[in-house]
């Protein structure tokens, strides 16, 4: 059989031979092959942890950025009611920019999600096809020739084996897939650390003028009544602008 | 025949399916090969099509070696241009 049919069989055909050829009575063998597959359960049990982990990761990194969001969307509001279009620009921008990986990284945990399901679902299958390997197995000591065994070990191990290299192959691509995902995750963490969605009343190292132009603004009342009194100067005065509040959840 | 789907499980179906999955595996490869996505797409459809709808799932506690295994139901046509080559899944 060519293809992945054929690339899969070869594999726990070669596997199985191996197995059949190193024991010298079928009880051994039946023996060998069953802790062969407990002991793969457990890698399998660890890949799927593996994708576990990797989502979680990601749910992490939005929560991060829906943070983020809330946080530029209340700065943009407080930067326009101080008639700071510039500034609100700005943090609309990031906030845009925000959104966009928000949406991307949304749709790869969906994905990571349904992979997930398929995957325990998947183990649940190998768990139950071992279960009736060991029940089966000591049928067969008991009942069988040596020749005859030999066939009904065959049949039995080459049917847990392919269900065993079916998982492999699932858990594979699901591992592939949460590559792609790490690398588009770390490209969301280097925005992330070129301040493309910081607190633009942030203060820090690395910051552009309009960072520090927005934190001095944010800095409390002193700056407020600078800006008062610029504002008088130029006889844009008027009402007395209103208070720069703190955004919410601000120093998360 | 048994028939496996990569990822989800196996499937007994009737002898008689394997002819129609043959051919249709066959212009799948000749689809790949052509870099026809829309007409690969296709044709898997009503490969998968036809272990649905004359398929029987098997029980878990069924230890048997699958006599084709299709690939992933939601195979990319990137991993089709490996899977689908030559002669194909099943063999002439």
């Amino acid at each position: 059989m060519a293809g992945l049919g054929g690339r899969m069989s070869t594999v726990i055909k070669a596997r199985i031979s191996k197995m059949l050829d190193r024991a010298e009575d079928p009880g051994e063998t039946l023996d060998y092959g069953y802790q062969k597959q407990v002991e793969l359960l457990q890698n399998v049990k660890k890949g799927i942890a593996d994708v576990v982990t990797s989502k979680k990761r990601l749910q992490m990194q939005s929560t991060k950025l829906e943070q983020s969001v809330v946080k530029l969307d209340t700065q943009a509001r407080q930067a326009m009611s101080q008639g700071r279009e510039d500034l609100a620009r700005a943090a609309l921008e990031r906030k845009t920019v925000a959104q966009t990986e928000l949406q991307s990284l949304d749709g790869q945990i969906t994905e990571l999600e349904k992979q997930q399901e398929g995957l325990i679902e998947n183990e649940k299958k190998l768990r139950t096809k071992i279960e009736t390997f060991r029940t089966k197995k000591e049928v067969i000591k008991a009942q069988y020739s040596a020749a005859e065994a030999q066939v009904q070990i065959s049949e039995a191990a080459n049917g847990v084996g392919e269900q065993m290299a079916d998982l492999g192959l699932a858990i594979q691509r699901a591992e592939d897939k949460t590559e792609n995902m790490r690398a588009r995750a770390s490209a969301v963490e280097e925005l992330e650390q070129a301040g493309a969605f910081d607190d633009i009343t942030q203060l820090g190292g690395g910051q552009d003028d309009i960072d520090r132009e927005l934190a001095q603004i944010g800095a409390g009342s002193q700056v407020d009544d600078e800006l008062a009194k610029m504002k008088a100067e130029l006889g844009t005065g008027g009402d007395e602008a209103p208070q720069i509040e703190q955004g919410e959840g601000e120093g998360k | 025949m048994i028939v496996r789907i990569a990822g989800e499980g196996q499937f007994r179906l009737p002898d008689e399916d394997q002819e129609r999955l043959n051919e249709l595996d066959n212009r799948a490869v000749s689809a790949v090969e052509a870099g026809d996505e829309t007409g690969f797409k296709e044709l898997w459809a009503q490969m998968l099509e036809i272990v649905k709808a004359d398929g029987n799932a098997l029980g878990d506690e069924e230890l048997l070696e699958s006599d084709v295994i299709l690939p992933p139901r939601d195979v990319s046509f990137e991993e089709a241009k490996a899977e689908f080559t030559g002669e194909g899944l099943i063999p002439d």
